[in-house]
């Protein structure tokens, strides 16, 4: 079981997976989104290959209005 | 053609709008096109998790292949999240680096911190970010900016979502002249007149976004705001009379005029 932070919001996963999986889970596929892991960008490259671990703290954004 | 270039692109509209306090997207749309705007800012935010997954995205409606979208980093108070903001927001865009930046001081004014906005900017453009840069009006402040790399700055006019107007354009007037670089009010342009005062005093674009979206009828206002830029951007190339205080000058002859005779 692994404890990731996303968004401020505490979710468990039963075992380590990749950024993709993890949009999976949050039905954000297809979306328009950037993600932070611990203070450092996520390339969308590299999705596939960074695999998150117990204690993770993620930010998941997209652009919305403003001025 | 009298063209704004910003960071060696050239745009043909000297109006840049906001797209945040709409009713809804259709309104924002309509409002976007209407005002003619190519450079358009958005803000970047958490994306709610678990919830409303089927909803709409901004991007859907107002398409980075279609206007020059100018990510903000309104809402940060320290260097640290306004940067992380824009390194979020270059990702989000596919490497698109021309940004906003603000780093806010106070949320009762939304005064522009002009110490952490400096050490923000000097991290950005280290990071090969082009920075437009939302300023108090202290010439010796925007000069600095543009020294250190910034492509545009942009003081308020009067404190953000006021609607307050120009409130000094003798300081706006002392950044235009010393700028080389384009200089855009941001910040409480509330209605059109606003606007061309601006650009009659030679700002090379304005940036609004609650003046148009608040309005009673924010289309009509985002087709008046249009019209008040190209007015006042003539008015300030073509260069207006002098003021001459107590001194009449009639626009018609003064001989030829009919008298009555044997008086």
């Amino acid at each position: 079981m692994i404890q990731l932070t996303i968004n401020d919001q505490i979710q468990h996963f039963e075992s380590p997976i990749n950024v993709t999986q993890l949009i999976d889970c949050l039905a954000l596929q297809g979306k328009r989104i950037a993600i932070e892991r611990n203070g450092e960008i996520i390339p969308r490259s590299q999705f596939t290959e960074q695999i998150l671990v117990d204690g993770d703290q993620l930010e998941v954004v997209v652009a919305v209005g403003g001025g | 053609m009298d063209n704004l270039i910003i960071a060696g692109k050239t745009y043909s509209s000297r109006l840049l709008v906001g797209t945040g306090k709409y009713k809804d997207f259709n309104e924002t749309r309509a409002a976007i096109e209407t005002s003619g705007a190519e450079i358009i800012t958005v803000a970047i935010r958490r994306t709610n998790i678990g919830q409303n997954a089927g909803e709409p995205n901004l991007l859907d409606v107002i398409s980075p292949s279609q206007y020059t979208l100018l990510p903000n980093t309104a809402g940060c108070y320290t260097v640290d999240d306004a940067v992380r903001t824009l390194r979020l927001a270059r990702e989000l865009l596919d490497g698109h680096s021309l940004v906003k930046l603000e780093v806010l001081g106070d949320p009762k004014t939304l005064y522009p911190n002009m110490v952490e906005t400096i050490k923000a900017a000097e991290i950005l453009i280290k990071e090969d970010f082009q920075v437009m840069v939302y300023t108090s009006d202290d010439p010796i402040i925007a000069k600095q900016l543009e020294e250190i790399g910034c492509v545009a700055v942009m003081p308020l006019a009067s404190l953000i979502g006021s609607g307050m107007g120009i409130l000094n354009p003798w300081n706006l007037q002392i950044i235009i002249d010393n700028a080389k670089v384009p200089v855009l009010v941001d910040a409480g342009v509330g209605t059109a007149s606003d606007a061309a005062i601006a650009m009659e005093l030679g700002c090379d674009g304005v940036l609004m976004n609650t003046a148009i979206a608040a309005a009673q009828n924010p289309i009509l206002m985002a087709s008046a705001m249009c019209k008040a830029v190209e007015a006042g951007r003539e008015a300030y190339l073509a260069g207006r009379m002098a003021k001459k205080l107590y001194s009449a000058s009639p626009s018609s002859p003064v001989s030829g005029v009919i008298a009555s005779s044997g008086s």
